[in-house]
């Protein structure tokens, strides 16, 4: 099997996407004949013509809004916003139309569209190019928010989201679409969403991500292991829904959470995990449930981006420390 | 027409352009000019006004259910039943329609069942399940947010190759958002089949158009994005269905997308929540009145011997009969089950969302 990065795994299921159903419409901003900032939608114009891999005019708010039209008329559009900063346009479709088009009509009219965007800091860019708001995204009913951290998953989990009757954000990891490289099969098989997957077996405490941060809470998990701390790592994958089962099964086992995620702590997606375990597993626990996260500040220029995102060493500290606890 | 406040000293111009008007009833019901030839068909004519007709008694009704506590908020059509009626009746079945809340005339044109708007506005999301072209869109709340979805709905007929046409309608107020510029700017990027129709009643809520924006008309929006917008006189049913039989026949041939500015008043308040004497004065309205769409084309009917006194009683009795009909079914309408709301909410319930449904349903305790 040929070894690819992220973003061209990312490539080859929008390319199998379109291969496999023409009802597949890739549209955004630089899409076309550039390929995307990214290069995630390279080649896809010359194969697929540019009625398919349309260029749009720079309009978050219409890329959103022309997804949720050609969704009700049975097509399968794949939006792209270039950098999660942008998005924000695209909120008031996604909240008022998208995520509610099959509620409102009681199912006469649905929304099968996917909205891509990458996620995250640490890739030294420019103001605004940086969020990792799934939270807010997370908090919407109706809607599907997905976050691959691997090529592998990047690739299953989008035809996933390509292929699910209802609509999908997909979040793109910026910091490793070139640094995550994997063996992926292009078979047209996709992945299960809502559902996590466990990286990483082990008894002594539940280490729960997603996306980018993934590296280093696997990188921490290796140094615990070397501590004699087994680690279980989970990718949460979708956080909306998300799989309470795979948690709360790890939780009965290890007793001991840490949480890891990029975006700022108030509100973030690890509230809802630690409220749920505070719920349903409080009997469980041997030690308080621990966030590592990214602080509550505006995500910062590129001199201190890395100071704002969780490190290896805070999150080895944090579940130490969860190990530690009497 | 800005040309002639714009213009600059001695410099070349490179274009021009124009805003046209289209008026053929006078408010008094006498002809402008000579009417399109539909207009000789009495039988059109006459389905016009028994849908403004029923459209003005429907309204009426439905006031009086909100104002008896029968009903939410609703927004009424009084004064512009020839826009959504007009409009409506130029389209075909295949066609798409995506509506303001606004636009009762044209749903219930296109098949809506008068108990189903009913039901959407006494609450129930089962009203925006309703009757009529199965692909037409619900009610638009979010005002203008619907453009973009035309676009798009228009898109996928062209990739389709499918002589369809969306047909958007929308407020004044709407033309102020960008998501209307969006839209449009789109639609004429691809010549998109799409024909926009904006409702100037002049007012957006409490804001007078003057404030809404400074141009001399909304037409002229089109403008920038690349295609015709015409002014209609939306008091006017036989220049409302003229202007929008043009606009969807030339988006269907392919040549492109077309705006319409349907400029009319509205006589009621915004919605059953709002008191329009807060910030227009009765005056101003009471003079509007001798404009309306509903006495001006009966006159016109009357003058041709094309109505009757005799017709319109029966047509008031048909009326009543079928707004009582919808509103007894409406009131009958058993509410749906709690746990009901979570049954549109994806395709398939996650387990999740299905124990919080248990939960409502008093099956468990999620």
């Amino acid at each position: 099997m040929p070894e690819v990065t992220l973003v061209e795994a990312v490539n080859l299921a929008l390319a199998r996407a379109m291969e496999d159903d023409p009802d597949v419409v890739v549209l955004g901003e630089d899409v076309g004949i550039n390929g995307g900032v990214f290069r995630a939608t390279v080649g896809l114009q010359t194969r697929f013509g540019p009625e398919r891999v349309l260029d749009t005019p720079l309009a978050e708010l219409l890329i959103s809004g022309l997804c949720v039209g050609m969704a009700a008329q049975g097509m399968k559009p794949v939006g792209e916003i270039q950098f999660m900063g942008f998005l924000y346009p695209c909120i008031d479709q996604l909240v008022n139309h998208a995520s509610r088009f099959r509620n409102r009509t009681q199912g006469r009219l649905t929304c099968p569209m996917v909205l891509r965007t990458p996620h995250g800091a640490g890739i030294r860019a420019p103001e605004h190019h940086s969020e990792s708001t799934e939270a807010m995204l997370a908090h919407i009913p109706g809607l599907r928010v997905v976050i691959p951290s691997s090529p592998e998953r990047a690739y299953g989990l989008l035809l996933a989201a390509i292929r699910d009757p209802d609509p999908v954000v997909f979040l793109e990891p910026t910091r490793i679409y070139r640094a995550a490289k994997g063996e992926v099969e292009d078979n047209g098989e996709a992945l299960p969403l809502d559902v996590a997957f466990v990286l990483r077996e082990g008894r002594d405490v539940t280490l729960i991500s997603w996306g980018a941060m993934l590296k280093e809470t696997m990188a921490a998990a290796d140094t615990l292991a070397a501590d004699g701390i087994a680690a279980e790592v989970i990718d949460l994958a979708t956080l909306k829904p998300y799989d309470e089962i795979t948690v709360l099964g790890s939780i009965a086992k290890t007793g001991r959470c840490v949480i890891v995620h990029e975006a700022t702590r108030t509100g973030g997606f690890g509230a809802e995990i630690a409220a749920l375990i505070a719920e349903r597993a409080l009997t469980s626990l041997l030690a308080p449930v621990a966030r590592v996260t990214g602080y509550d500040t505006v995500i910062p220029m590129a001199r201190l981006e890395q100071h704002m995102m969780p490190s290896v060493d805070r999150i080895v500290t944090a579940a130490r420390k969860a190990c530690q606890f009497s | 027409m800005a040309s002639k406040k714009l213009s600059g000293g001695g410099l070349p111009v490179i274009a021009r352009f124009e805003v046209r008007h289209r008026n053929y009833l006078a408010p008094d019901g006498s002809i402008n000019r000579p009417l399109p030839a539909f207009a000789s068909d009495t039988n059109l004519l006459t389905a016009l006004y028994r849908a403004m007709l029923l459209l003005r008694n429907f309204d009426r009704k439905a006031v009086a259910l909100q104002r008896t506590g029968r009903l939410g908020t609703y927004a009424v059509s009084l004064g512009q039943e020839a826009v959504s009626v007009g409009v409506a009746s130029a389209m075909r079945e295949e066609d798409v329609l995506l509506p303001s809340y606004r636009d009762n005339g044209a749903l219930i044109w296109r098949g809506v069942k008068l108990e189903e708007i009913l039901l959407f506005w006494g609450g129930d999301e089962r009203g925006n399940c309703f009757s009529g072209p199965v692909e037409d869109f619900p009610f638009c709340v979010p005002v203008g947010s619907q453009a973009p979805h035309a676009a798009g709905v228009a898109y996928a007929f062209k990739l389709r190759k499918q002589p369809r046409v969306a047909v958007c309608m929308f407020g004044d107020g709407a033309t102020s958002k960008g998501d209307v510029y969006e839209a449009m700017n789109f639609a004429g990027v691809h010549k998109l089949p799409v024909v926009f129709v904006a409702t100037n009643n002049q007012w957006a809520i409490s804001v007078p158009l003057r404030l809404q924006t400074g141009c001399e008309t909304l037409a002229q929006k089109a403008v920038a994005a690349g295609f015709i917008g015409e002014q209609v006189d939306g008091s006017d049913v036989v220049a409302m269905r003229a202007a929008a039989e043009d606009a969807i026949a030339a988006a269907r041939e392919g040549r492109g997308p077309r705006f319409i500015e349907a400029v009319t008043y509205r006589l009621g308040d915004h919605t059953t929540s709002d008191d329009a004497l807060r910030y227009r004065s009765a005056d101003e309205v009471q003079a509007r009145w001798k404009e309306e769409p509903i006495a001006r084309l009966r006159n016109y009917l009357v003058s041709q011997k094309m109505w009757s006194k005799a017709e319109e009683e029966q047509l008031a009795a048909e009326c009543h009969e079928r707004v009582e009909a919808a509103v007894e079914c409406y009131l009958a309408t058993e509410p749906r089950r709690p746990e009901t709301m979570f049954d549109h909410l994806y395709a398939e319930l996650p387990e999740t969302y299905a124990a919080q449904r248990r939960q409502l349903a008093g099956e468990g305790d999620a």
